[in-house]
């Protein structure tokens, strides 16, 4: 199937307004893979379509699309994508422990059973193994199923089915079968949820070939990363956090498309670059207010593609700042931080005037105590703390 | 001995007497003929299939010669790895030929089947060349994977053979999910999920069977019970070795794995159940020559004597030999000729797969992803990610 665009996409110009974060995000012009139809292609196969969005680099940071958008919260705005693409795409269903009934354990699912139906949304008995399994055996025959753990952390126990399978089928297969599976589910440390309920599942999938991750941090970019994970023909990796379902944000009222392998600009500096991903961002926009009050400019990265990295966005940005940290909640031992430091001195080590700094988790379970919760993630103090020592 | 008593067993034929001797040298007549399996089936909560199966000489012949095929393929593997041309894993499915081929003549190329690492023969039964098979074997670039995945990943989707798994029972919920997709798209056909004695005792087998239960998926799990689990014998793994009974609430059918009628039988059975009704358990009772792979002589946990008491007694080539004999389908020269052609054939493939090259060094990065990504790999260690910047 021969992509009309390539999906390496160059980033942008990054036109967001400087003011901080932007209330009304602009739809912007992404490249999404247009399925060449094949001749005599089955019934049931869908041509993806081309994002409809307005052009990114309208001068202003409002919204160029032609009405408000509408505001919701960050969980609606995964149902939204999941319902999109389940009412064009009649071969994506859903899998997942209480997805269907319950209406899901974070209300993702909420109302799908009803709208489509037992046989494309289903309730799984409580064995991750085998509906893993069974999602990957789906997706060789042709489907595209979107396969739920309620917590990341119960993936651990489809390990095998993710990595030998999901990750390795195409590429055993001499590329006759593709996995167009994605899997998704809430990690992340939360509120007192416990060692076992606080895992950062992005550490041990990282090294497994042919696997995409990718994270999702708002609302507006949780609908349209759903959306590019349900379409790509790669598996993926959808990580969402517990503690960010609730976040309120605006989205567009037309259908839009994110790019999978896109970094996102939170907010362009020229002093430093800081590269961060889901519920970290908020840690450091939260320092970014006391940063800009010491007169320090971040450039705030969402890295948002944590396999692979978005090294254009990220390089120049580099480029610009010579100097990076990198705030994750994985634990410092072999986390995306460390993945992603050892990429930037592999590939941008002359543009570097410091050391790279990476602020991750502690390499501890995660204690049910609220203070030392705390004390496990990166706190924004420590960010401040981290940006002074980097620009002196 | 076994020959007479099926001479003694003759059933009516439904053709007329005439239609053997018009079928002379070798038999193609495609007339029905009635055999008998040689033991009954064992049934599980679910009525066992008749014991009389309805074949036909010219499918006779083609059972012969597919087992012969598949017999001489294995042992040609096994000269090939002592020659150090195929490497790492080999594992030979000789002696349970009779399963890959009754399990064909059952079902059409739009049923699936997936199955463990086991799985040269049941490439050949899904349609799969010689060629393409050895050069796999041997890592060369005109294999099925492309050399890229070796004997334990042989796949081939356009006939829905699912390959081809390397990880003992992992392949099981992968059938069901192959299961749940023919139910999703209302094809009418089932998948057959093939495991062994030693895959039976894993947990997601049970998980799956669960789900195929609850959702009444066309999923047929199949036990090739060889009654070695590499070498752990059956009775000192399972607390139960009665593999067709553990699927509890499933039915189950025990079936003489080393009579290709039976199989065929049974997997007739099988599948018309599993369409209808949801998941059933097939377990075959058979048995491998070789041991568990080419790193095992197979003779320290098992006597010589009982393999080749099996050879003797129960080899499912000799036994389709007998019948062909019993019914006057080809002499015992016709039968030997065909063999030397076919081990000529086998010669002739792997000369043509040895003459394939090994593959170019840019394979190593395709199919990694199904779109390349402009990019040759992701890993933050390898020089070849690269990002050029404006």
């Amino acid at each position: 199937m021969a992509a009309a665009s390539s999906l390496h996409a160059a980033a942008p110009a990054a036109t967001p307004c400087r003011a901080g974060i932007t209330s009304t995000p602009v739809a912007r012009s992404v490249r999404v893979a247009t399925a060449a139809a094949r001749p005599g292609a089955g019934r049931g196969r869908l041509v993806a379509r081309a994002a409809v969005a307005a052009k990114g680099d309208a001068p202003s940071c409002a919204a160029a699309s032609n009405s408000d958008g509408h505001e919701l919260l960050l969980f609606e705005a995964l149902r939204e994508g999941l319902i999109e693409e389940m009412k064009s795409d009649p071969t994506v269903c859903v899998f997942g422990e209480d997805v269907g009934h319950y209406g899901g354990s974070y209300k993702v699912t909420k109302g799908l059973a009803e709208m489509f139906g037992d046989l494309r949304v289903l309730d799984t008995p409580i064995a991750e193994n085998s509906f893993t399994g069974m999602g990957v055996g789906a997706a060789m025959k042709g489907l595209r199923p979107v396969v739920e753990g309620m917590n990341m952390g119960f993936l651990l126990l489809a390990y095998n089915q993710i990595s030998n399978n999901c990750g390795m089928l195409h590429y055993t297969s001499g590329g006759q079968f593709k996995i167009p599976l994605v899997i998704r589910g809430p990690g992340g440390v939360g509120r007192q949820l416990g060692a076992e309920h606080s895992q950062r599942l992005e550490s041990y999938f990282q090294s497994i070939p042919g696997l995409q991750m990718v994270a999702c941090s708002t609302a507006y970019n949780a609908k349209g990363l759903m959306k590019a994970a349900i379409r790509s023909e790669n598996p993926v990796v959808l990580f969402e956090h517990v503690l960010l379902y609730n976040l309120k944000g605006k989205i567009p009222d037309e259908e839009y498309v994110l790019c999978l392998e896109e970094a996102e600009m939170v907010r362009p500096g020229e002093h430093v670059t800081i590269l961060t991903y889901s519920r970290m961002r908020y840690h450091v926009m939260q320092a970014a207010k006391t940063l800009v009050n010491e007169g320090y400019d971040p450039e705030v990265i969402d890295i948002r593609s944590l396999k692979p990295f978005d090294l254009h966005t990220i390089g120049n940005s580099i480029k610009k700042t010579h100097r990076v940290l990198i705030v994750e909640e994985c634990m410092r031992t072999g986390g995306i931080g460390a993945s992603l430091r050892s990429a930037i001195i592999d590939n941008f080590w002359d543009y570097l005037d410091a050391p790279i700094m990476c602020l991750s988790s502690q390499d501890v379970p995660t204690p049910y105590a609220g203070t030392l919760e705390d004390a496990t993630v990166v706190q924004p103090a420590q960010i401040v703390a981290a940006v002074e020592q980097l620009c002196q | 001995m076994a020959a007479a008593a099926l001479l003694r067993r003759l059933p009516a034929s439904r053709a007329p007497a005439t239609a053997f001797m018009a079928a002379r040298p070798i038999s193609d007549s495609t007339a029905s003929l009635t055999i008998e399996t040689s033991v009954p089936f064992t049934a599980h909560l679910v009525d066992p299939p008749s014991r009389d199966v309805t074949t036909s000489p010219a499918e006779l012949m083609t059972f012969f010669r597919d087992m012969s095929v598949m017999r001489r393929m294995e042992i040609a593997a096994d000269s090939l790895y002592k020659a150090k041309l195929i490497r790492g894993f080999c594992h030979l499915y000789d002696g349970q030929e009779a399963v890959a081929v009754g399990m064909e003549a059952a079902i059409t190329r739009n049923d699936s089947i997936i199955t463990a690492y086991r799985d040269h023969c049941i490439y050949l039964a899904r349609g799969g060349d010689l060629v393409s098979a050895f050069a796999e074997l041997m890592g060369r670039e005109a294999g099925c994977s492309r050399g890229k995945g070796g004997s334990m990943h042989f796949y081939k989707k356009d006939a829905n053979f699912y390959g081809g798994h390397g990880i003992v029972g992992a392949q099981v919920p992968l059938g069901c999910g192959l299961a749940f997709a023919q139910k999703y798209k209302k094809e009418d056909t089932a998948t057959f999920a093939l495991y062994g004695d030693g895959a039976a005792n894993q947990g997601q087998l049970f998980e799956a069977l669960n789900i195929s239960a609850l959702w009444k998926l066309p999923a047929i799990l199949v036990c090739e019970n060889n009654h070695y689990g590499m070498g752990t014998a059956e009775w000192r793994a399972a607390k139960s070795p009665a593999y067709y009974k553990r699927g509890d609430y499933v039915p189950g059918l025990k079936v003489d794995g080393m009579d290709v009628l039976a199989v065929k039988q049974a997997c007739k059975f099988a599948k018309d159940h599993a369409v209808a009704n949801g998941p059933i358990v097939l377990e075959m009772d058979t048995y491998r020559y070789h041991g568990h792979s080419m790193s095992d002589p197979g003779s320290t946990y098992r006597t010589r004597d009982e393999i080749s008491g099996v050879r003797q007694e129960r080899d499912p080539i000799e036994r389709v030999r007998k019948l062909i004999y019993a019914y006057d389908l080809a002499t015992a020269a016709e039968l030997k000729d065909m063999e030397k052609e076919i081990r000529k054939d086998v010669d002739a493939a792997i000369a043509k797969a040895k003459e394939s090259s090994m593959p170019d060094t840019s394979e190593l990065f395709t199919n990694v992803y199904k779109k390349g990504f402009g990019v040759e790999s992701f890993g933050p260690d390898r020089k070849e990610m690269r990002a050029t910047l404006p």
